[in-house]
């Protein structure tokens, strides 16, 4: 079975402060981590090649930095890893970012299954693993927690608000993965020191089959306007009476007398 | 934009499960159709599926001037193949201006697909819309980074704008049972063997006791603060008392408290009740991200800096366990008085 993963280096979204004056994201001294969808997507990923067998090649498109992630990955499970990084990437949209992994996905599969975690959670689209299967013409299954393979065919549990589906469909396959129902493995000192060897190797615009103009900004249908930090509310009442019955007994009577209940 | 002069009017996809259209279809009729009139153009809801042409006649109803509908055995349930194919080919035989698609899990699912099928660009899971004054395009809102940050994105060279739409951000149009429009079957058919998806089974989640979160008027989430598993009950207590559904931070499902299906955030469930109660939740950018487009907020935390407190309109600074019994038994009494 050879299995590719997609990764996402993303800065901590819990550590992000907001720089007041210029609008902008603090991204210094914020640490960056994969994306924890991506991690889900990877222990489903290294699950099954513990019970199918195989071989689990993980990317990530991104600066030099993100070789940082591509090595975590190394150190619980993935046996390969390349990072997808050139100037020309810079600025792309999903849909010009999944141009880029569809060519990568050419130039080292084919592949049997591609794992991709169900959006990152900094720009929270969703959106690359499906196009990445519209330009490959292959199936999707997303938001799944839970898959098997027997006779090249997959068996996912697709999760909805209200329950879930068991989809099938033929392998080769496209899935995205959200929240699993067992944690993603920690590494090891020994596996930290092996996947520390490990040379990841870098894929650039020269090597993949692809039109300059179909990526990074130019490539890009979709343009940022302008960003703004969300307004806060403000204004609220605070109750701090000497017991915790006061000021229950305070709110109640505002709430009776706002019509709030 | 000389060049997009074919393209018009603003479609919504209106989403349906076993033939019963989905209340973010409904809702997106509402700023499609302040979109429409800001363009003077027609707002056209689509609809897949079975009971396709009884659900157009509820989507005028809710302010659309037209519908387009495509049915099938093929359509009977979701499949990315078959759902993309026909909004593929309505797409092409109409050329909408702007399509708009709730963000469900099928609708972002079958939205990328058919973006990139169309080569254009898609805003995902946006909260605000409107039209960017200098360009005439859509200025799709939405958050980013967890909520940190909200971005206004356009998509100025390429035809249809396609954004998701995030359930629960916009108020359906008061239903009007006397208006009436023109609906368009198209016959769309997607062979068998295209279609390389099945659904095996569906397994309805059994059903906890009480108020589901997304239909509810009133919730009541617990967070750390609660101290452990065992302290939901005085969650729960309040909430029975309120007619409530009981909600929870991150926190508290990752430590195994709670199920996830409680769980409201950016990587939960984005809720707009009337009335939300935050107990023991300092309130993190994420879980802000999933409530804080209710109507009022209420917050019960002992840590007079927790940021829950900078979004609510009533907050109490104290100690949970006294003040959530006491405030369950005075509402009980205003209640039954």
């Amino acid at each position: 079975m050879n299995i590719l993963v997609c990764v996402k280096q993303v800065p901590d979204t819990t550590e992000i402060k907001i720089n007041p004056v210029t609008n902008t994201l603090i991204r210094q001294g914020v640490p960056s981590i994969v994306n924890p969808f991506d991690t889900y997507a990877l222990e489903l990923a290294v699950r099954l090649k513990e019970k199918n067998g195989g071989e689990i090649t993980v990317v990530s498109m991104g600066p030099d930095q993100a070789i940082a992630a591509l090595k975590e990955c190394l150190s619980v499970g993935a046996d390969k890893a390349y990072l997808i990084t050139d100037r020309a990437f810079g600025g792309s949209d999903t849909l010009a970012t999944s141009r880029v992994l569809a060519a990568v996905y050419k130039k080292l599969g084919p592949f049997d299954i591609v794992f991709c975690g169900k959006q990152a959670i900094d720009g929270d689209t969703g959106q690359v693993g499906p196009e990445m299967a519209e330009h490959l013409k292959l199936t999707q299954i997303s938001n799944i927690s839970e898959l098997e393979i027997q006779d090249c065919k997959v068996r996912a549990q697709k999760e909805f608000e209200e329950g879930y589906e068991i989809v099938e469909a033929q392998l080769p396959t496209i899935v995205t993965v959200t929240k699993t129902p067992y944690e993603p493995r920690y590494s090891t000192i020994k596996s930290k020191l092996a996947a520390n060897r490990t040379t990841v190797e870098k894929i650039t615009i020269a090597d993949l089959d692809i039109e300059a103009e179909k990526v990074g900004l130019k490539g890009s249908p979709t343009k940022v306007k302008k960003t703004f930090t969300p307004q806060a509310k403000g204004g609220g009442v605070v109750i701090s009476e000497d017991s915790g019955m006061a000021s229950a007994k305070k709110l109640c009577a505002l709430l009776v007398t706002d019509k709030i209940v | 934009m000389e060049q997009f002069v074919d393209y018009k009017n603003i479609w919504v996809y209106i989403e349906a499960d076993s033939g019963v259209p989905k209340s973010v279809g409904l809702e997106l009729l509402a700023p499609g159709r302040e979109l429409a009139s800001a363009n003077n153009e027609e707002l056209v809801a689509v609809i897949i599926g079975k009971n396709a042409k009884e659900i157009a006649k509820i989507a005028i109803q809710h302010g659309a001037d037209s519908a387009i509908v495509v049915e099938g055995p093929e359509y009977e349930s979701y499949t990315t193949e078959a759902y993309t194919y026909a909004l593929h080919q309505l797409v092409q035989k109409y050329k909408p201006s702007i399509m708009i698609i709730g963000a469900t899990v099928n609708g972002r699912d079958v939205s990328p697909r058919l973006a990139c099928r169309l080569e254009t660009g898609l805003t995902a899971d946006c909260t605000g819309l409107g039209i960017d004054e200098e360009s005439g395009n859509v200025a799709w809102t939405r958050p980013a980074f967890g909520g940190n940050l909200m971005a206004t994105i356009l998509c100025p060279y390429t035809r249809p704008q396609i954004g998701t739409v995030r359930p629960g951000v916009f108020k359906k149009n008061e239903l009007d049972s006397g208006r009436t429009g023109n609906i368009i079957a198209e016959t769309i058919y997607t062979p068998a063997e295209n279609i390389h998806t099945k659904i095996l089974e569906f397994v309805q989640r059994i059903e906890e006791g009480g108020v589901k979160l997304k239909d509810a008027d009133i919730i009541v989430s617990g967070g750390r603060g609660l101290g452990g598993p065992e302290n939901f009950s005085y969650v729960r207590e309040l909430a029975e008392v309120l007619g409530a559904a009981v909600g929870a931070s991150r926190a508290t499902v990752d430590a195994g408290w709670i199920p996830y299906s409680h769980q409201v955030g950016q990587t939960g469930k984005t809720v707009r009740p009337k009335v939300y109660i935050a107990c023991g939740i300092s309130g993190a950018i994420q879980h802000r991200a999933g409530m804080s487009g209710s109507d009022t907020i209420i917050a019960i935390n002992k840590d007079p800096d927790a940021p829950i407190f900078t979004i609510a309109d009533y907050g109490i600074v104290g100690d949970l366990f006294e003040v959530l019994p006491a405030l369950t038994q005075e509402l009980r009494n205003a209640k039954n008085a």
